[in-house]
């Protein structure tokens, strides 16, 4: 009994003094909210910064761009992160200025489930032929152009589409209501849309399942996803005319020739250039232009301007798009100007 | 629930056959669970206040509107939910459907037939389903199930009864029938169990009584059993109901989600729950997220009104019961 009480005793001035000494060496904690699709990379990132600077710590919780931009809106998190731009009625009810930093980019891809898995070449008005359902057959002309040589079956096509709200879809859609009049006045451009035909499936995972198990089907799921499942996807033709392979180097590409404006919100669908590759987008982080806490906001700022150059360098390890050195500077300057 | 009724009247003629003296004790524990009991009550009212809070603007914007139009386009920002309730009360019913039959059978032969050594690795293996989590189950159903259904069952149903409006249009596998069966797998441990306990319950003389009567086993089980705990497996039925509406994981993954009324069960449906599940995280704004939460509180009343809906069959059910015993 009281030996028992004996050690209770000493765990408990144990636990008193660990406590004790982890307060006494603080760490600040800077919290984030938001997008999904870029939360390896960030998590990597605030893995590898506690080496750089040991006295800050990350808590970043990925509950979606929606998420993310709410809670940057409310300030309840230190920086936001979204994989869609905010629109301009949303910044306009901040309670401050925010300011866009892009981070990395990633692709979006067709694949398909045809027999004999032939390569296939898409162009922007067939993919929203198909998706509005005005193409409905792998022999389509409009297909078998594109596709000389390939014996394209007469078989219907099963279109799939993320059924889950998605930076996927917003980068989709976004393409889509550039390359097709028909499309945008139809249907539009958001992270869920009302699809005028197929069928939905939730995440990439839901998406790629409909679309190894259907015949005859075709769907869009990230680059990243493609890869790592190694599924077959289209070459697409880009805004310069030539049929382009999604490859990590094709998005970069396509973010060093897109119109890039001042505020950082922009989209690199259907971008000039003979490399570019046209479904691609990037994912922001959200943070405000006035930091309230100097302390936390100095170290926000160090934190940034170590992710957009050192921390480039680790986008291609795990898949994403690093962004090109030139729009790199100046989202170092914009970072810069954040006041603290 | 007339299964805790039930439980509630033998509890009560217990208490009157003992002579009850009065404590402290017994009225701070009364006190205790009365307060206990008002807590869930004040619980249900909370959330239907904040969902009609959190959609008020969506509710004056659409109106009524929002139960009957089926548009759901977040570019144009036109919101109405009855696809979304059709698919949620047909889903609900195939699951029914499917799980009510087979679990009370099950019940059946565990309670009446099975012998003992076969009886708990049964029922350890239905509850050991009801331990799957439902995104566990909804993978399942899109790499196994659906791809099972496409190739032999629905051309099998297609092939039997094609005339009718149920089983036409093409196979695609994803479908509201696969949505409901995903949903059976789901329902069918709880209402397996609770069915086994009610027929468990029923006293040994009804059986007894019967076979003395010369019935067979078979005659044993449908007029002295079933018969005689028909309530409670109807109550078993509603529990199962509760759960399958609320349902999302699953679900979502093999129903299709596209929000459309259509009389043929191959085609693709949307839940309520779904649709919540898949927009929530990303709807940016406010008109988007409220509608979202209107259709929480719009299933939140679905969820009511089945129940009551329930609960009004079984009470006319036992009065018709009730006065064919009479005469």
């Amino acid at each position: 009994m009281t030996k028992s009480f004996r050690f209770g005793a000493k765990l408990l001035g144990l636990t008193i003094a660990l406590g004790l000494s982890a307060s006494a060496s603080a760490q600040l904690m800077i919290n984030g909210a938001g997008a999904t699709f870029p939360y390896p990379i960030y998590s990597k990132w605030f893995d590898a910064y506690t080496k750089v600077d040991p006295s800050v710590r990350f808590n970043y919780q990925s509950i979606g761009s929606g998420g993310g931009q709410k809670q940057i809106m409310a300030q309840t998190v230190d920086f936001g992160a979204s994989d869609g731009p905010m629109s301009d009625d949303n910044l306009s009810k901040a309670p401050g200025k925010l300011l866009h930093i892009p981070t990395v980019a990633g692709a979006v891809v067709m694949t398909y489930n045809l027999a004999g898995n032939p390569a296939l070449k898409l162009d922007g008005p067939v993919i929203a032929g198909i998706y509005l359902g005005q193409i409905k057959k792998w022999n389509d002309p409009k297909l078998t152009a594109l596709n000389p040589g390939v014996n394209l079956p007469d078989q219907e096509i099963v279109v799939a589409h993320r059924s889950d709200g998605s930076g996927t879809t917003f980068i989709f859609t976004d393409y889509l209501s550039k390359v097709s009049a028909d499309w945008k006045s139809k249907v539009g451009n958001n992270t869920s849309v009302n699809w005028p035909t197929g069928i939905g499936g939730k995440g990439n995972e839901g998406v790629s399942g409909q679309v190894k198990q259907t015949p005859g089907a075709i769907g869009y799921v990230e680059l990243i996803y493609a890869i790592q499942n190694k599924m077959p996807y289209a070459d697409l033709k880009n805004a310069d005319g030539g049929f382009v392979k999604a490859t990590l180097e094709s998005v970069t590409a396509a973010m060093a020739t897109a119109q890039i404006p001042d505020d950082f919100r922009f989209s690199i669908t259907n971008a000039p250039g003979k490399d570019a590759y046209p479904i691609a987008g990037a994912t922001w982080l959200l943070v405000y232009a006035e930091q309230k806490d100097a302390t936390k906001g100095k170290k926000l700022v160090e934190f940034l301007k170590w992710a957009v150059s050192k921390g480039e360098g680790m986008a291609k390890d795990l898949d994403y798009a690093p962004l090109p050195d030139s729009l790199q500077q100046r989202v170092l300057k914009r970072i810069d100007e954040i006041k603290l | 629930m007339p299964v805790a009724t039930a439980m509630l009247e033998d509890q009560d003629s217990a208490a009157s056959r003992m002579a009850a003296p009065s404590r402290f004790g017994d009225k701070a524990f009364e006190w205790l669970t009365l307060g206990m009991a008002l807590a869930v009550i004040l619980l249900v009212f909370l959330i239907g206040w904040q969902l009609a809070r959190g959609s008020t603007l969506a509710i004056q914007k659409f109106g009524f509107h929002f139960l009957t139009t089926s548009t759901w386009d977040p570019v144009a920002e036109q919101f109405g939910a009855l696809p979304f309730i059709y698919g949620t009360v047909v889903s609900s019913l195939i699951a029914l459907l499917i799980a009510v039959p087979l679990s009370i059978g099950t019940a059946v032969y565990l309670t009446e037939l099975a012998p003992l050594w076969i009886r708990q690795p049964i029922v350890s293996l239905v509850e050991m389903l009801a331990a799957i989590p439902s995104v566990i189950l909804g993978l399942w159903g899109i790499f196994v199930m659906i791809p099972w259904l496409r190739d032999y069952l629905f051309p099998l149903l297609k092939k039997l009864f094609g005339w009718t409006p149920f089983f036409t249009g093409p196979i695609y596998g994803t479908s509201m029938l696969a949505g409901g069966m995903i949903i059976a797998v789901m329902i069918l441990p709880i209402i397996t169990s609770v069915s086994r306990e009610i027929l468990r319950s029923v006293p040994k003389l009804q059986r007894e009584a019967a076979y003395a009567l010369g019935a067979t086993r078979w005659e044993v089980t449908r007029i002295a059993v079933l018969s005689y705990a028909r309530k409670g497996l109807f109550g078993a039925g509603i529990l199962g109901l509760g759960r399958a509406l609320g349902e999302t994981m699953a679900v979502t993954m093999v129903i299709g989600n596209t929000p459309q009324i259509a009389v043929s069960l191959f085609k693709p449906g949307y839940t309520l729950a779904s649709v919540i599940a898949n927009e929530f995280t990303e709807a940016t704004s406010d008109i988007y997220l409220q509608a979202l939460f209107e259709i929480g509180l719009v299933l939140f009343g679905v969820t009511i009104v089945v129940n009551l809906l329930a609960q009004l069959l079984l009470k006319t059910m036992t009065t018709k019961t009730a006065t064919r015993a009479v005469q």
